[in-house]
């Protein structure tokens, strides 16, 4: 894969959607962190831009700011760094289902062009060929949200037309299937890729290319994606990352693989919320 | 009141076969020690429930102790699948496992339920998920005030329920602090709970008074096993083992190394083998 690789401008694929998608997130968000890519993201928005942003982890920490990212959503990090601790059932009812979480930030197995997401199972649920985690949170975070941000890395098996179980519903066929399921949040209203930037359609839902990440041709975005690919009539260029974005991510990046392979010195600033 | 007792007694007396066992810990105060314990006194037919079957699920069902498990995440958090879970599923090895999912607010509210002694959890959850078309447990309700369609799903009320927690008084009150998870929710929920701790102190005097405690009176038995959540972890006593999680994946991945670790690392193994394997891990 060419995840790891770095090319001519000096930041690799996986880099710039990490950066891409934390500079969507806001100081005044209150973001339900899946793990994984929005947890990198989310992180980085946090030690940039968003000092002041909320980054709640499904295992009951609100206000957390870990100085490496961790490994599960229950680290205990998470814990000491937050600003309060609650129980799972206090999580998911009184501030998941309350209403207090603006962004959802989800990760995919499977995804399909309007947002919906799969990962239960590959196949058939009864008989799988394989059998994903499940969807843990994911099925409320994705209708309780205000709005929804999914970032994943493209590739022809993981971006589908279409998926094998919906784990978690985004806009089902589209227009406005979640009106009529009496669903009264957003839903998906970003989708940040390893190559581009993508929106859904303001009447159809169908997620849209706005961006591409500097150095990537529509072609590219094709090649790695199971539907076929609607761009934008006036697609922009996602700015490479800034010199602090890549930084602060490959900082918090060696952190991280230090500290998870059991060779870690706890850094300095553990638990500044100003990185 | 609680009981205090060695956990072999502890487990021997509190978990049965066909039991429905829910050994909680949402990342945190996995109860580790407990679950060894079991997979030693070889237990059969369990269902097991928990929100988030891990690395000691995937022991209990690779050892074929489980005919079902009730859950919401299967995964080695952060690090990929449950790989002799997924081979139970697959491929009916070591014998065939009956799956009951459910997202993580289900399995939640279902524990809060138990404990409010109510038959059934309510909440606005499932809209627009597969899960409601594959598992029957997860049904609906109108609000009989608005209208409004509003997911159900039964209770839990395990037979018996397995925690960690930091300490205990003499009395046997049982603290438990960081992330809590629904411990304190599945211990009154089940008929019986068994805990484990990482120390005794004679008294809980001085400490916040909004803390979770669960009195003696909730407990039928406490055994006291330092590093009893070992690869998880306790909040002021020792880190998790993340390296441990991620060596879990390639043990898990082959049957025989499985088998092999599970000999020399549990079978061939004691409650007491645990303070040792926190000990690089605990705080300077």
């Amino acid at each position: 894969m060419m995840a790891g690789t770095e090319n001519q401008q000096g930041f690799t694929p996986n880099e710039i959607m990490t950066i891409a998608a934390s500079r969507a997130l806001r100081g005044s968000d209150v973001c339900f962190v899946g793990i994984g890519a929005p947890s990198a993201a989310c992180n980085v928005a946090r030690l940039t831009h968003a000092p002041d942003i909320t980054l709640i982890y499904e295992s009951g920490t609100i206000g957390t700011a870990p100085d490496v990212l961790p490994l599960s959503i229950g680290d205990g990090e998470l814990c000491e760094t937050a600003v309060t601790t609650v129980s799972v059932p206090e999580m998911f009812r009184y501030w998941l289902q309350g209403g207090r979480i603006s962004i959802g930030f989800l990760g995919a197995a499977q995804l399909d062009k309007f947002g919906n997401i799969n990962t239960t199972v590959i196949g058939d649920y009864f008989h799988p060929k394989t059998r994903l985690p499940g969807g843990g949170g994911a099925p409320e975070i994705a209708t309780s949200s205000r709005e929804v941000y999914i970032t994943m890395a493209q590739s022809k098996r993981g971006m589908v037309e279409k998926i094998d179980f919906f784990t978690s519903f985004g806009h089902g066929t589209g227009g406005d299937d979640r009106a009529k399921l009496g669903i009264d949040t957003k839903g998906p209203t970003l989708l940040i890729t390893d190559l581009a930037i993508w929106k859904p359609d303001p009447v159809t839902k169908e997620f849209t290319v706005v961006s591409l990440h500097p150095g990537v041709t529509r072609e590219k975005v094709q090649e790695t994606c199971g539907w076929t690919v609607k761009f934008a009539d006036r697609l922009e260029e996602t700015p490479a990352p800034a010199a602090l974005e890549l930084k602060t991510l490959r900082d918090l990046k060696a952190r991280t693989d230090a500290a998870h392979s059991g060779k870690a010195a706890p850094a300095a600033n553990r638990g500044s919320k100003d990185g | 009141m609680a009981q205090f007792m060695p956990l072999s007694q502890a487990v021997a007396e509190n978990l049965r076969n066909g039991d429905v066992a829910a050994f909680e810990g949402f990342t945190h105060l996995i109860p580790t020690a407990a679950a060894h314990e079991a997979i030693r006194q070889g237990f059969r037919d369990l269902t097991l429930v928990r929100m988030t079957p891990d690395v000691v699920y995937d022991q209990m069902i690779g050892m074929g102790m489980a005919k079902k498990v009730i859950f919401s995440y299967a995964g080695n958090p952060g690090v990929g699948l449950l790989r002799r879970m997924r081979d139970a599923i697959e491929n009916a090895f070591p014998r065939g496992l009956e799956t009951v999912e459910h997202s993580h607010a289900a399995m939640a509210n279902a524990y809060e339920a138990g404990a409010s002694g109510l038959p059934c959890a309510v909440l606005r959850g499932y809209v627009g998920a597969g899960l409601k078309a594959v598992n029957p447990d997860i049904r609906s309700v109108a609000c009989p005030f608005t209208g409004e369609e509003l997911a159900a799903v039964p209770a839990h009320r395990p037979d018996v329920a397995f925690i960690h927690a930091q300490k205990a008084n003499r009395k046997g009150d049982v603290l438990i602090e960081g992330i809590v998870g629904v411990q304190k929710e599945v211990v009154l929920a089940a008929r019986r709970a068994v805990v484990t701790v990482e120390e005794v102190v004679d008294d809980f005097k001085g400490l916040h008074p909004n803390l979770t405690i669960l009195p003696s009176w909730t407990i039928t038995a406490i055994s006291v096993v330092p590093g009893g959540a070992h690869p998880s972890y306790t909040h002021g006593y020792y880190a998790r083992d993340n390296a441990s999680y991620i060596e879990w994946d390639e043990i898990a991945a082959d049957r025989d190394r499985f088998r092999a670790w599970m000999q020399a690392n549990v079978l061939d193994a004691s409650p007491e083998d645990f303070a040792a394997r926190v000990a690089s891990l605990r705080a300077a």
